[in-house]
C-alpha cells in the first residue's frame, strides 16, 4: 500500500492506495497555524484501521515553500555573483545582500579572469555583520566550469551554515535564472527541511518506519534526505500533483488536456501519449524566473467561485473571487450558483442561487434558467479559450533545427481529463462545447494526493563534452573528468545514462522505474582555421515523469 | 530586466545545415552565440519576444529572384527557413507587436542576386530582399532603406535594388580591391532610373569603431534622413570584427552595439561573421541589447583591448577622403544621369559574375527601359558556365502600362530554342510566368 499526502493552503488530503484501488481518503481543512498537527491528524485519520507494516511508501506534496516565496516570507540570503563581461549584473539583483565580484569564465569553461580572495574575505565579514546565514554563489558559465564557484564557496564555508552553489541547482544555461534558483534554494531549504522532518516524525509516531518521499514540480519524487540539497525543486509541486493524479486515466495514444478546476482558478496541462509536457526553461514563481524543472502548467482566473457580473451589458466572469457561491451564503453570484440553479449541482441553497441568477437575468432581459445557462456557457468558453492559448503557445515554441521545423510537431488535443470541485458538473457542457471526449476520474477531489502517491522518482542529467580540450563536465553532479579525444557521441550518451541512473538511485528510485530518455543530443565539429580540432557534444537525459511500476502493474 | 524598446528575436542557428563539414558557414556557427544568449538570459528579458521561424513560400522567393532552373532545385529548406525567419520578424513589426527585431538566422543572403544560378559567398537567396518585398506585398510599405554593415560588399542586394528608386541601399565594407566580391566602389550609385539610391562606402583594412561611426555620422545618417524611408533594415554582418578569420578589419562588439544604437534599424538581419567563438557571442549580445535599448557597456570580448585595435592615422585619412568623394559624387547626380542616358530609350550593361561557392561564371546582358512614369522594366539575358541560359524580364512595382506591355512582348517573343528558361516577374500583377525549352 502507498500513502499520498497533499498539504495545500486550504485542504490537506490523504489517500491510501492498494494496487489501483483507493482504500482510504480524507480531506480536511488545513490549519496553517498548526500545520504539522493537521498533517499528523490527517495521516492518523486515514490510516486508522490499517497495519502500518502494510504501507511501503509515503509521498508528500506541499505548497508550503511556494506560499513562503509568494508571500515573500524569506530569510535574508547573501548572493555572490561572478558575472564577467556581458549583461550588467545589476539587472539581476535580488534583495539587499547582492554582490557582483571579480572573476569570469567563458562559454567553453575557460577562466578568463581570476577571482580575488581578498574581495571575498571582505564580503564574508560584511555578510556576517549583516546577520546573513545563507549564501548563494553563482557564476556565469559555472555549468561549464564550476571551479570559481567552488573556490568562493570554500572561502565562505566555515562562516555560513548554508552555501548553495549555482552549478549544483541545474545544468541548463541561464545565469539570471541560476541566480534566482540558487537564491530560492538557500532561502527555502531550512524551512522545508524542518517541515519534512516533522512529517517524518508524525509517520514514525504512527509506526510508519519508512523514508518519506517528496513530490517535485516536475511530477517526480525524491527522498527526503536529498530534499535539503534540492529544496527548490519541491516548490510549486501542487499543480504537478493534480496532473500526476490524472495520469492513470490518460490515453497513451493521443493528446489530452488535464483541467484542475478549483474555486478561483483552473490549472491546465497537456499530456502527449500519457506523458505530461515539461516547462522548457523552468518555472516562474513569485516573480522569480527559475531553472526548476517543472511540468508545463498554465493557470487562468476562472473557477467555481469566480465573481459573475455584468459590465456594459456583457457577462464577465473572474478573475476575482468575492467569496463563496450565493447558494452557500456568499455575496455575489458564481458559476456554482448557475450550476445549482440548473440542477446540475446539488447542495447549497438552490432558491438563493436562482434568485441571484434572476437578478443577473433582469439586467440581461432573460429568464432565470437562460441566464444560468449563459453563465455556464461563458465559464466553459473561458476555460476552452485558456486551453487554446496554452496549445498555441506550445505550438509557437521556437525551434533550432531544420528537422524540428519541418517535422513541425503540432499539439492537437482530443480529450479532457477533468478534476477538482466542479469537475462533474462542468464535464457535460465542456464536452458539448469542445466536441472532445471528457473523463472525470473517480476520487478526483483528492487527485492531488493520489498524484503524489503514485509518482515515480525523476531527475535530469546534462553532459557537455569538449574533445578538443579532452574534458567532460556534468555540472549538477559535480562531475568533471577527462575524455578521450576520439570519444564518440554514443560514449557521451552512455556516460549520461550511467550518471542519470546513479543519480536516480540516490534520489530514491526503484530499479523498475528507470524509464530513461534522451532529451537532447547535439554534436558539433569544432573547426579552427580549416581543420577539425575536436567535437563539442551536448547530451541531456531524463527519467520521464510517470507512474511507479508498482501502480502501473496493478492498474493493468 | 526590462527592454525599453519591444524587440522581437528569431534565433535560428540551423544546427543541422552546413555548406561542408569544415566550411566557415557550418553547424557550429551560432552555437556559442546560443550559449551566450541563453546564459545571459536574453530570452527572459521583459519586452523581448522570441519568435518561431517559418518557411518562406515559393511566392515569397519569386517576388525577388529568378531561380535557375527552378526553386526546388536551387533553394534548400534551410534557405527558406532563414528567409522565413525574417518574415516572422517583419510580421511582428508590422502588427505592432514589437518596435524592432533581429533575425539571427543562417544561411546568409546578401550576395544572392536577382538571377540565381547557384550559391555565391555562401548565399543562395537574398533573405533581406525576400523580406523587403514581402513587407511591400503584404503591408504596402514603400520606401525602405537597407544598410549593409557586413564586411563584404552587399553586391547581391545592390543588384536587386540597382534600378529601384524606392529602396535606398547603403553598403559599408572592406575595400573591394582587398576582399571578395571585389565590388562596391563610390562610383556605383544605381541604374539610370534610380541614380543615387545606391551608396557604397569602401573602407580600408584596419578600420576600427572610430571609422565606422564616422561614416555613419558623415554619410549614412544624412543620406537616410534625406531619403525619408518608412523602414530601416540592417544587414548586420559581423565579419568586420578584429578576430574574424576571413577579413582584415578592427571592429568590436562595443562598436557594433554603438552603431546599432545610433542607426536604430527596425529590423536587423544577421549576415556573415565567422569568428564564431571570439566575436559572434559578444557582437550578437551587444546588438540585441542595443536594439532593446538596454545597457551594453559591459559587453566585451575576453581579449578586448581598444589600444591594440585602434585604427592608424593613415586609415582615418583614407576614410575621410572616401567620404568627401562620395559627397562630391552625390552633388553631381543629375549631370551623371544625363551622361548615362544620352537621350536613349534603353540602357544596357554587360558583366561577368563569379559564383565562388559553386565555382563557375555567369555572363549577363541587362537592359533597362528609361521611363519617366515608373522605375522601368528590366530584362536580363543570362548564361552560366553551369550550362543554362535564361531570359529574365522584370516589371517593377508600380510599373506603367507601356513598360508592362513591352515586357509582355519580350516574354512572348523570346524563343525557348534560344533560352532554356524565359521568365516574367510582373510585380504589378503579382505573377511569375515561366516558359521552358
Ligand atoms: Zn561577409
Ligand atoms: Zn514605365
Amino acid at each position: 500500500m502507498i500513502l499520498g499526502l497533499d498539504v495545500g493552503g486550504t485542504h490537506t488530503d490523504v489517500v491510501v492506495i492498494d494496487g489501483d484501488q483507493v482504500v482510504g481518503k480524507t480531506k480536511m481543512l488545513t490549519d496553517e497555524d498548526n500545520l504539522i498537527e493537521s498533517v499528523c491528524f490527517s495521516i492518523l485519520e486515514c490510516t486508522g484501521d490499517l497495519d502500518p507494516q502494510d504501507i511501503q511508501r509515503v509521498v508528500v506534496s506541499t505548497t508550503l515553500a511556494t506560499n513562503a516565496i509568494v508571500q515573500k516570507r524569506m530569510p535574508p540570503v547573501g548572493i555572490v555573483v561572478v558575472s564577467g563581461p556581458g549583461m550588467n549584473p545589476d539587472e539581476y539583483r535580488i534583495g539587499e545582500h547582492y554582490y557582483p565580484v571579480t572573476g569570469a569564465v567563458d562559454h567553453r569553461g575557460m577562466v578568463i579572469q581570476a577571482i580575488d580572495p581578498q574581495e571575498i574575505d571582505i564580503l564574508r565579514t560584511r555578510l556576517k555583520n549583516a546577520g546573513v546565514e545563507r549564501v548563494a554563489v553563482v557564476g556565469k558559465f559555472s555549468t561549464r566550469n564550476p571551479a570559481q564557484e567552488q573556490e568562493i564557496a570554500h572561502l565562505l564555508a566555515d562562516a555560513f551554515p548554508t552555501v548553495v552553489m549555482g552549478h549544483s541547482v541545474s545544468g541548463q544555461l541561464n545565469f539570471p535564472r541560476r541566480i534566482a534558483t540558487a537564491y530560492l534554494n538557500a532561502a527555502v531549504a531550512p524551512m522545508s527541511g524542518e517541515f519534512y522532518r516533522a512529517v517524518q516524525t508524525c509517520m514514525e509516531r504512527r509506526g510508519l518506519m519508512i523514508q518519506l518521499e517528496i513530490l517535485k514540480a516536475d511530477g517526480g519524487t525524491m527522498a527526503q534526505e536529498r530534499s535539503l540539497q534540492y529544496a527548490v525543486e519541491t516548490i510549486l509541486s501542487g499543480p504537478a500533483a493534480s496532473i500526476m493524479g490524472a495520469l492513470p486515466h490518460a490515453d497513451p495514444h493521443r493528446e489530452e488536456i488535464v483541467l484542475d478546476i478549483g474555486g478561483t482558478t483552473t490549472d491546465m496541462a497537456v499530456l502527449v501519449g500519457g506523458v505530461p509536457l515539461l516547462e522548457p526553461r523552468g518555472i516562474s514563481i513569485g516573480g522569480y524566473k527559475t531553472l526548476v524543472r517543472a511540468l508545463r502548467t498554465c493557470s487562468i482566473g476562472v473557477g467555481g467561485d469566480s465573481w459573475v457580473r455584468l459590465e456594459k451589458d456583457r457577462l464577465e466572469i473572474g478573475p476575482e473571487r468575492k467569496g463563496r457561491a450565493v447558494a452557500y451564503g456568499g455575496p455575489e453570484p458564481t458559476p456554482t450558483d448557475a450550476l445549482i440553479t440548473l440542477g446540475a449541482a446539488t447542495g447549497g441553497h438552490r432558491q438563493r442561487a436562482a434568485e441571484a441568477m434572476r437578478r443577473l437575468g433582469y439586467q440581461l432581459k432573460t429568464g432565470v434558467e437562460e441566464t444560468a445557462a449563459m453563465v455556464v456557457e461563458k465559464t466553459c468558453s473561458l476555460i476552452m479559450e485558456g486551453v487554446g492559448r496554452m496549445v498555441d503557445s506550445i505550438n509557437q515554441q521556437p525551434v533550432y533545427t531544420i528537422h524540428e521545423l519541418l517535422e513541425g510537431r503540432q499539439i492537437s488535443p482530443e480529450g479532457l481529463i477533468i478534476i477538482g470541485g466542479p469537475a462533474e458538473e462542468l464535464a457535460l457542457p465542456l464536452q458539448s462545447m469542445s466536441g472532445w471526449s471528457v473523463k472525470v476520474p473517480p476520487h478526483h477531489e483528492v487527485a492531488n494526493a493520489i498524484g503524489a502517491a503514485i509518482a515515480r522518482t525523476t531527475c535530469e542529467v546534462t553532459v557537455v563534452a569538449d574533445t578538443e580540450k579532452g574534458y567532460v563536465c556534468v555540472p549538477e553532479e559535480d562531475y568533471v573528468a577527462s575524455i578521450d579525444r576520439q570519444a564518440s557521441t554514443q560514449e557521451v550518451i552512455d556516460l549520461a545514462f550511467g550518471l542519470l541512473k546513479s543519480k536516480a538511485f540516490r534520489l530514491g528510485a526503484d530499479e523498475d522505474d528507470l524509464e530513461m530518455e534522451l532529451l537532447e543530443v547535439q554534436e558539433f565539429n569544432m573547426v579552427r582555421g580549416f581543420s577539425t580540432v575536436g567535437k563539442n557534444i551536448r547530451v541531456r537525459t531524463q527519467i520521464k515523469p510517470g507512474l511507479i511500476s508498482h501502480y502501473r502493474e496493478a492498474a493493468a | 530586466m526590462n527592454a525599453s524598446r519591444r524587440t522581437g528575436l528569431v534565433f535560428f542557428p540551423a544546427f543541422d545545415w552546413a555548406i561542408s563539414p569544415d566550411h566557415p558557414e557550418r553547424e557550429e556557427r551560432l552555437l556559442y552565440t546560443q550559449d551566450q544568449v541563453f546564459e545571459e538570459g536574453i530570452m527572459d528579458i521583459e519586452g523581448l519576444t522570441e519568435l518561431k521561424p517559418r518557411l518562406a513560400s515559393p511566392d515569397d522567393v519569386q517576388r525577388v529572384h529568378f531561380c535557375v532552373p527552378d526553386i526546388e532545385h536551387s533553394v534548400t529548406e534551410s534557405h527558406l527557413i532563414s528567409a522565413g525567419g525574417c518574415l516572422v520578424v517583419a510580421d511582428a513589426l508590422m502588427k505592432g507587436e514589437v518596435d524592432c527585431g533581429f533575425a539571427l538566422v543562417r544561411p546568409p543572403g546578401h550576395h544572392a542576386m536577382k538571377v540565381v544560378h547557384g550559391s555565391r559567398g555562401f548565399c543562395t537567396i537574398n533573405v533581406e530582399a525576400v523580406m523587403v518585398e514581402y513587407l511591400r506585398h503584404q503591408y504596402g510599405v514603400d520606401r525602405i532603406a537597407i544598410v549593409d554593415t557586413d564586411c563584404h560588399h552587399g553586391d547581391g542586394t545592390q543588384d536587386i535594388y540597382w534600378h529601384d528608386p524606392n529602396t535606398l541601399f547603403i553598403s559599408l565594407h572592406q575595400d573591394g580591391r582587398t576582399l571578395y566580391p571585389g565590388s562596391g566602389f563610390p562610383e556605383e550609385m544605381g541604374g539610370p532610373n534610380a541614380l543615387g539610391t545606391t551608396v557604397n562606402v569602401p573602407l580600408p583594412p584596419g578600420t576600427s569603431a572610430e571609422g565606422f561611426l564616422y561614416v555613419l555620422e558623415r554619410i549614412v545618417l544624412p543620406v537616410i534622413e534625406e531619403f525619408e524611408p518608412e523602414l530601416i533594415v540592417n544587414s548586420a554582418g559581423q565579419d568586420n570584427h578584429y578576430s574574424d578569420p576571413i577579413t582584415n578589419m578592427n571592429f568590436s562588439a562595443q562598436g557594433y552595439a554603438a552603431l546599432t544604437e545610433r542607426l536604430q534599424p527596425h529590423i536587423a538581419v544577421l549576415e556573415g561573421g565567422y569568428s564564431i567563438e571570439g566575436a559572434l557571442p559578444y557582437v550578437n549580445v551587444g546588438i540585441i541589447l542595443a536594439l532593446a535599448g538596454m545597457d551594453y557597456s559591459r559587453v566585451r570580448e575576453p581579449d578586448y583591448d581598444p589600444d591594440r585595435i585602434k585604427q592608424s592615422e593613415m586609415v582615418t585619412a583614407a576614410i575621410r577622403q572616401t567620404c568627401d568623394q562620395i559627397l562630391e559624387l552625390r552633388k553631381s547626380l543629375p549631370a551623371k544621369r544625363e551622361k548615362y542616358v544620352k537621350g536613349s530609350q534603353y540602357v544596357e550593361r554587360t558583366r561577368k559574375i563569379f559564383y565562388d561557392t559553386d565555382g563557375f561564371f555567369e555572363g549577363q546582358k541587362e537592359t533597362v527601359r528609361i521611363c519617366q512614369e515608373c522605375a522601368g522594366l528590366v530584362s536580363i539575358d543570362s548564361w552560366a558556365d553551369s550550362g543554362r541560359r535564361i531570359l529574365a524580364v522584370h516589371v517593377p512595382r508600380g510599373g506603367c502600362e507601356v513598360c508592362r506591355a513591352t515586357a509582355n512582348r519580350w516574354f512572348d517573343n523570346a524563343s525557348t530554342r534560344r533560352f532554356d528558361l524565359v521568365c516574367l516577374q510582373d510585380r504589378v500583377a503579382g505573377t511569375y510566368q515561366v516558359k521552358r525549352a
